[in-house]
């Protein structure tokens, strides 16, 4: 687990004074020097390049410091070691905070637009909250030319994007136009695309690689509504996906996996594979323990072993209908093994871990992991694997 | 009191009753009725079950209320969103109307070196050429095939046996190639052939062409020979040499086969389908005996009866569900194409099932004298003397005269479906088709009374075995599932 942000640094009074601002990092010293004013130099072993607008040093590298009192300075805590060249980080001195906003070497980056949402799921990982944080898309239209231009894939998530409306059209534009090579992967729950005009809108703006995830938990409007807790919103999320689809749009469905949604998973599936068909992609993902998820954690929580037997006939129903099928969050040892080709390792590098149950695994290396937060809550079954994907301990037992 | 809601609060709407969407229903069994909507998924319900949803008291409580409102037979008042979605599943399926004529048949000669007894057209191989096409005619008729609107174009070579006639095949390949480079359409090409005189001339226009084979396998050698006479009595021998070379020179999934099937077929439908897995077939087309030309002047059409081959289709089907159960991978095309119907949002192209019916605007068939005819079949009752179905000449006829000249359009109308007696009101008309070049054949009417149509009872009882047979076993269903979607 790796953090994110951190706060109480220490800025030198040159640092202290200067305004909030996204930089580039670099530990470059060749940087030329036109860039280097706007960008920050990862200071490593002494050596002080002149002329960047920052300097960024670990905590030991307060000798260099000294030599470095015009310049602007922030000390970096232990747990930020891992900035590196290329990274994009927000300075707020005012606030002695530093939030990292893209790391280069991580293949999961995402950027949350807001924390307003229209729905109030029984299970939200990041709980809405009505706030006025308009300013964190223009932070992010900001920071999209700073992203390095070979990033395979970038997230969008929230609350719900498309609530800022034109603002979330202009980030997708930016993101077409700095960075086209780049797959933009935006977790929406198409609720505003009912209107047409919103699809026409991101349609026209042409992304050469956009895919919109989309949750739909149930075959039954009002079950998805419940779970969703807003009334209504079934039938404009279905009718957004037709229109997003119309508009030639990627579309991934999205199905978390609990005790509201698991029983009827087939008839999920056969709804999907006849309705939605021409869904690009449909990902059934174990519960995240983390948000509304705990408070809510009696209604939802199912081990996923005694939910295996819905979960595999809703797979076996989506791929004959030869739709693209992934099971995300979800373990090798508590899938049926005919699930395995499925499974992804999606849990992202800084939140992926394993159990002590795991010890002597050997399929961890394809094994998706939990959540840090599944200490909550994990399934009592969990039972390590050797290479041939046999239980160890029968193997034993056995010989 | 928690931030969230109950489920219970949500269901609430649901309290206030539903509205019927279209549907039809027929009787699956004794004890279970089988109810389609327009978009043809359908629920098996029991008779009390079916006569509480259609009179508004179901309810919302049930299983069935949520299997029902999930397939779109009703709407509640908490979710109308079921109206687009059936909106979208019946213009899916209806789409590929647009697309007009695909399929072009050219018959390149009726000579041919088979005399067998069934075959409705064929004349005896010799060496004049009165029954061959004429470039000339093939020009006209592929003026025509251009014509049509369709992005995807397949022309078919039908004899006789077209290869007897190989100069003509070449000559509209390449032709129609050379029209293709501006037209850019999908364009593909099939000889079907007996294969008895393929040759590696052939084979290498094939493969430049990318031509595929379609040939006749009826079963074991003995019953394909007798169905088969030719010079030799080695018909058998012959096309199996010939799917093998076909097979070796063009790629294993270029070749298939097609059975007919024939008094001496009933009753050996097993040893019929272990022909075609031990020629490494990936399935078979269980096909019944078409009423027309010789096959009914011979008395074969006469020779068993529909429950006979019922039983002949059924008795295969479940040897080769057993198969795919134990493991093997193999397909009843029949099948297959009646659960991409059931089982898919799609609508296969094939013209014998399909309302408004295929003659014409699904296959178009270009005789060697260049009359062209709606179907297939319309051509062989043609050689009966029934030029009912014969749309025009190439040579005297416009594309206008012959696409939307009264001798099409009139049995199209006719025969609709979904207006047609029986048909309109019939619970498996989704999967169903029209076929009025049949039921001129055999009842002299476009339309045909239903009840004494072979066509809708060995249709029916095809519709009922897949869903008795899904319904009763999972894995069953599984498998349909695999074949619905090979498409
Ligand atoms: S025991 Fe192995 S398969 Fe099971 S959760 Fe741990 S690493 Fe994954
Ligand atoms: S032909 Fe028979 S089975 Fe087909 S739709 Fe008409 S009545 Fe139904």
């Amino acid at each position: 687990m790796i953090a994110l942000s951190a706060a109480q640094l220490s800025f030198n009074t040159p640092g202290a004074d200067a305004p909030r601002q996204t930089i580039f990092l670099s530990d470059n010293p060749g940087r030329p020097m036109p860039l280097r004013q706007r960008e920050g130099f990862l200071v490593r072993d002494g050596e002080v390049p002149e002329g960047f607008g920052w300097y960024l040093l670990h905590g030991e590298a307060t000798a260099v410091a000294a030599r470095l009192a015009n310049q602007r300075v922030v000390l970096l805590p232990p747990e930020l070691d891992y900035l590196g060249d290329g990274d994009v980080v927000r300075l707020n001195p005012e606030r002695t905070a530093l939030r990292v906003l893209y790391r280069r070497s991580s293949p999961h980056n995402h950027f949350l637009l807001t924390e307003r949402c229209n729905n109030y799921c029984l299970m939200c990982s990041q709980p809405p909250r009505n706030v006025n944080d308009g300013w964190i898309i223009d932070e992010v239209i900001e920071a999209l030319p700073l992203i390095d231009r070979d990033t395979v894939e970038l997230g969008i998530t929230g609350g719900e994007p498309t609530l800022l409306g034109e603002r979330f059209f202009d980030l997708v534009r930016s993101a077409k136009s700095f960075l086209p090579d780049t797959a933009l992967h935006v977790l929406t729950n198409g609720r505003l695309f009912v209107n047409p005009v919103q699809a026409e809108t991101l349609g026209k703006i042409n992304h050469p690689d956009l895919m919109l995830g989309i949750p739909v938990y149930s075959d039954l409007a009002h079950v998805h509504d419940y779970v969703v807790q807003a009334d209504g919103a079934y039938d404009e999320t279905i009718r957004g996906i037709l229109n997003l689809k119309r508009e030639r749009q990627k579309v991934e469905i999205r199905v978390v996996l609990h005790k509201q949604t698991y029983a009827r998973l087939p008839q999920l599936a056969e709804f999907i594979a006849r309705n939605l068909l021409f869904a690009d992609h449909v990902a059934l993902m174990g519960l995240e323990l983390m948000g509304f998820a705990r408070a809510n954690l009696e209604e939802l929580w199912i081990d996923p072993v005694d939910y295996r037997e819905e979960l595999t006939a809703a797979v076996n129903i989506l791929s004959r209908a030869r739709m693209n099928v992934s099971l995300y969050n979800l373990q090798h040892c508590l899938l049926d093994r005919s699930l395995w080709p499925f499974a992804r390792r999606s849990i992202s590098d800084w939140k992926q871990e394993y159990m002590p149950e795991c010890d002597g695994c050997e399929l961890r290396t394809q094994c998706a992991g939990f959540f840090a937060s599944a200490k909550y809550r994990y399934s009592d079954r969990i039972t390590p694997l050797d290479g041939s994907g046999w239980p160890v301990r029968n193997q034993k037992a056995g010989g | 009191m928690s931030r969230f809601q109950q489920l219970a609060e949500f269901e609430r709407p649901l309290a206030a009753g539903y509205e019927l969407l279209p549907f039809h229903f027929t009787a699956l069994d004794d004890d279970n009725y089988v109810a389609t909507n327009v978009a043809g998924e359908f629920v098996v319900l029991t008779r009390p079950d079916l006569e509480a949803f259609s009179s508004q008291s179901l309810p919302h409580t049930s299983a069935l209320y949520d299997e029902l409102k999930s397939k779109h037979f009703l709407i509640d008042s908490d979710s109308d969103v079921a109206i687009d979605l059936l909106a979208l599943k019946l213009r899916t399926k209806l789409a590929p109307l647009a697309n007009f004529t695909g399929l072009h048949m050219f018959v390149a000669t009726l000579r041919c070196e088979h005399s067998c007894p069934y075959c409705q057209v064929s004349r005896a191989n010799d060496d004049r050429t009165e029954f061959d096409m004429s470039e000339a005619t093939a020009l006209k008729a592929l003026d025509l095939v251009f014509r049509s609107p369709n992005p995807a174009i397949k022309v078919e070579f039908q004899g006789g046996e077209p290869l007897l006639n190989f100069p003509l095949v070449r000559f509209v390949v390449e032709e129609a190639k050379r029209r293709n480079e501006a037209e850019r359409r999908n364009l593909a090409f099939v000889i079907a052939t007996n294969l008895a005189v393929i040759d590696d001339e052939i084979l290498d226009f094939c493969r430049t062409h990318a031509i595929l084979i379609s040939t006749s396998l009826d079963g074991p050698a003995d019953l394909h020979n007798k169905n088969r006479p030719r010079p030799g009595h080695d018909s058998h021998a012959r096309a199996v040499a010939g799917i093998h070379a076909c097979r070796s020179a063009l790629g294993r999934d270029q070749v298939a086969a097609l059975m007919t099937t024939t008094a001496g077929s009933l009753g050996r439908v097993r040893e019929i389908i272990d022909e075609y897995v031990s020629l490494d077939f990936d399935g078979i087309f269980l096909r019944p005996l078409s009423p027309y030309g010789f096959a009914m002047k011979t008395k074969f059409y006469r020779g068993y009866d529909q429950a006979r081959w019922l039983d002949f289709y059924f008795e295969g089907l479940d040897y080769i569900i057993d198969l795919n159960l134990s493991g093997f991978w193999f397909i009843e095309h029949y099948a297959a194409l009646i659960l991409r119907k059931m089982l898919t949002p799609f609508q296969p192209g094939y013209v014998d099932l399909i309302s408004p019916a295929g003659i014409g605007i699904g296959a178009i068939a270009y005789n060697y004298d260049g009359d062209v005819y709606a179907s297939d079949e319309s051509r062989m009752l043609a050689e009966m003397g029934d030029k009912t179905f014969c749309l025009g000449n190439v040579h005297t006829h416009s594309f206008e005269d012959i696409f939307l000249g009264d001798a099409l359009l009139g049995p199209l109308e006719a025969s609709f479906a979904g207006s047609a007696p029986m048909c309109s009101w019939c619970a498996f008309e989704p999967y169903c088709g029209a076929d009025p070049v049949f039921h001129h054949a055999t009842q002299a009417d476009f339309v045909g009374k239903k009840p004494l149509s072979a066509y809708c009872n060995r249709n029916m009882a095809i519709f009922r075995g897949l869903i008795q047979r899904m319904r009763s076993n999972p894995d069953v269903r599984a498998v349909f599932e695999r074949w619905a979607n090979l498409g």
